[in-house]
């Protein structure tokens, strides 16, 4: 059970930072469907953060340097989509899943290149991180939980003081839904949405490192992120756009992530016999569902994914 | 001042007004800059050797000296490039309705579960397993296309979440017919040869290599036809209009609902018989332990934006992705990952972003050029 809870909400602080990433770069007029290969990115930053940085140092430093890399990867890597889609006007939908394949071809050729050059025999993609990952954990009672989890609450308050009770907010909102007349009282459309887009990769950022650091010590490149930048966006739909719902929305399709995980460690569950391929289909199951009965009474910025053009008014 | 000079350079500009040119020109651009940055990453990896790696990407079964098994590891290309085709093709087809059918990959899994499970547990003939490949990918298409026309669900998402549906329950399934001592499913010719694509001579012009059948000239004949229909028939005009403009669409009386469920159901049927065109030739068997879904739809993605939305040129950008995926694997794996070439189709993709742009910009520079030539003509005639 308290494993239950545990990994419940590690994949839940998960969804919560990589979903208001995608909510701010949409209510800025951006749809970012590049978020799994930003997760990647930012988890490779994190990963070899980990792999590089002496296990003495004090934890405190540790996480955050682990943080701020994963951060700039995401924050750079996001770059693409944001020059691509807000200065060239090139199509959300292709930039986004390119990238999604990029991040996946070069995270593996990446740490395939470093794996080779350690020992020419390892051709694996797998980084390993066993040590400094100790720095990471929190535990609070018999719960083994991490510091990510106080930072995605931290994000989440600040997505809401941001989006509702800034100057700034307000006007990237105004962006997303009404790009002319945001233009016509001087913001500068371009500029909200490329801050938009790059705070959506911090946070996909920090969320790919928080993912692969949940309950294991060493991650294989190959894979990415198994459709979690996506699944985020479900729960942003589920949310309907607005952060405190996201949180929520993150807690529940958190715990069917988690049931699969931990499945087996209950006894009138494993005495179902049903197999781990069902529980792992779970959170995607319920995702269709949950999309099917919220995406017709959508609160989805209205300016979304059309790109901002000055002279059609 | 001289006309005749004139002349010669307006049909050259004429030439390279024309849609389907720019198209091409757009196309070689985005491979020259793809394989450009990859020779870069090469470079950065080990710098000695760079140049050998990407002759040998471009190589593939060029590398054989002997041209009989040079024919043969084309046809092993080929046989792989057929199944990329159709995956294409079927997202090719929907983003004609205004549809990103990312969820190819998904029905592309729905076509290798339905194909290996009729030919492997039920031993039906290969006719069959190709229907209920079609059928399957078909199905996991409608799915989307029923969430996306009456419930309004993005299909990107929910063709993801199918994706990943679609590949535990394709595990699961072929659970029953897998090898004991690996988790790959028993071969088609040991336990039901009738399930084998027909070859019909095939295999000898590519020096007797038995996975070239049928499945690389009917994948061709599909892209024609996708061809005909979008381009000559009512039915494809209607989806096209669906596609510019689903509210006119509407308005002037089509079913774009209707259009739209219809359009994803031929999409996942072709990835489908994709899946069953590889799988049912015999040449790959399924790893029912396998954790991430097969990169096969997601490379369509780049032959179908590469061949510049055009059934027949992603006959030849599926032909490309595919030659340079092959080419990859030839890399020595203890200086280059193989995964570079995908790199290299990622990178292509990206590129791909712009190209609306690049036609949009070269378009209206030639049309200034052409301004400022009549404008100097006409100040001559003065």
């Amino acid at each position: 059970m308290i494993l239950l809870i545990q990994y419940t909400l590690i994949f839940a602080s998960v969804l919560t930072l990589v979903a208001l990433g995608g909510c701010i770069s949409e209510h800025s007029g951006v749809i970012n469907l590049g978020l799994e290969g930003i997760m990647i990115m930012g988890a490779l930053g994190g990963a070899l953060t980990l792999k590089y940085i002496s296990p003495s140092l004090p934890a405190a430093l540790i996480v955050l340097a682990v943080i701020v890399t994963s951060m700039l990867c995401g924050l750079i890597y996001s770059l693409l989509l944001a020059i691509a889609c807000i200065n060239f006007k090139a199509d959300q939908t292709l930039v986004g899943t390119a990238l999604n394949m990029l991040a996946a071809a070069s995270a593996t050729v990446i740490v395939k290149t470093i794996n080779i050059a350690e020992n020419p025999d390892n051709v694996s993609s797998t980084v390993q991180y066993v040590q400094t990952k100790k720095a990471l954990v929190m535990n609070i009672g018999s719960m083994q939980l991490n510091w990510f989890i106080p930072v995605a609450v931290i994000a989440l308050i600040a997505a809401f003081v941001m989006l509702y009770r800034t100057r700034f907010g307000l006007r990237l909102m105004a962006c997303g839904e009404h790009p002319q007349a945001a233009d016509s009282v001087g913001i500068n459309v371009y500029k909200m949405r490329g801050f938009g887009v790059i705070i959506s990769g911090m946070l996909a950022g920090i969320g790919g490192i928080v993912y692969i650091t949940a309950g294991v010590s060493e991650w294989k490149f190959e894979v990415g992120v198994a459709g979690f930048g996506f699944l985020a966006l479900a729960v942003m739909i589920f949310g309907q756009w607005k952060p405190l719902n996201i949180g929520l929305a993150a807690l529940l399709f958190g715990f069917f992530r988690a049931l699969s995980n931990v499945y087996s460690g209950f006894d009138f569950l494993s005495a179902l016999n049903i197999p781990g391929s069902v529980y792992n289909m779970m959170p995607y199951i319920i995702s269709l569902i949950v999309l099917a009965f919220t995406s017709s009474r959508s609160r989805a910025p209205k300016a979304e994914g059309i790109p901002y053009d000055k002279g059609s008014r | 001042m001289n006309s005749e000079n004139a002349k010669g350079k307006t049909t050259f500009r004429d030439f390279l007004e024309k849609d389907a040119i720019q198209s091409v020109i757009a196309a070689l651009l985005c491979i020259i800059l793809g394989l450009f940055i990859g020779y870069i990453a090469l470079l950065i990896i080990n710098p000695s050797g760079a140049t050998e790696a990407i002759v040998t990407i471009l190589k593939n079964y060029f590398t054989y000296p002997s041209s009989s098994a040079a024919m043969k590891y084309l046809g092993n290309t080929l046989v792989k490039a057929a199944p990329l085709l159709m995956c294409a093709l079927s997202i090719q087809f929907c983003y004609q309705t205004g549809l990103f059918n990312i969820g190819a990959a998904g029905q592309y899994v729905a076509g290798a579960g339905a194909a290996l499970y009729c030919a492997l547990s039920l031993r039906l003939n290969w006719s069959i397993c190709l229907l209920a490949a079609l059928l399957a990918g078909g199905i996991f298409g409608t799915v989307v296309g029923i969430l996306k026309a009456y419930l309004n669900v993005n299909e990107v998402i929910s063709g993801i979440m199918l994706n990943w549906i679609g590949l535990y329950t394709v595990n699961m399934l072929l659970m029953g017919v897998k090898e004991t001592a690996s988790p790959y499913t028993v071969t088609v010719s040991s336990v039901n040869p009738g399930a084998l694509l027909p070859s019909l001579g095939l295999g000898s012009l590519f020096t007797n290599n038995k996975y070239v059948t049928i499945a690389i000239p009917l994948s061709i004949l599909f892209a024609i036809l996708i061809k005909i229909l979008l381009s000559k028939t009512v039915f494809g005009y209607e989806i096209k209009a669906t596609g510019i403009a689903r509210e006119a669409a509407r308005y002037s009386g089509m079913k774009e609902k209707r259009n739209v469920i219809l359009s994803l159901f031929i999409g996942g049927a072709l990835a489908g018989v994709g899946a069953a065109f590889l799988f049912l030739s015999g040449y790959e068997q399924w790893s029912v332990t396998q954790s991430s879904v097969p990169g096969m739809g997601f490379n369509g993605i780049a032959a179908t934006f590469l061949g510049g939305l055009d059934p027949i040129g992603t006959v030849f950008a599926s032909y490309f992705i595919q030659h340079i995926t092959s080419g990859g694997s030839y890399l020595d794996k203890n200086i280059y990952p193989s995964q570079i070439s995908d790199f290299i189709s990622a990178i292509i993709i990206y590129l791909c972003g712009f190209v609306l742009f690049f036609k949009l910009h070269f378009g209206g520079f030639l049309k200034k050029r052409r301004e400022k030539a009549a404008a100097a003509e006409g100040g001559e005639n003065k």
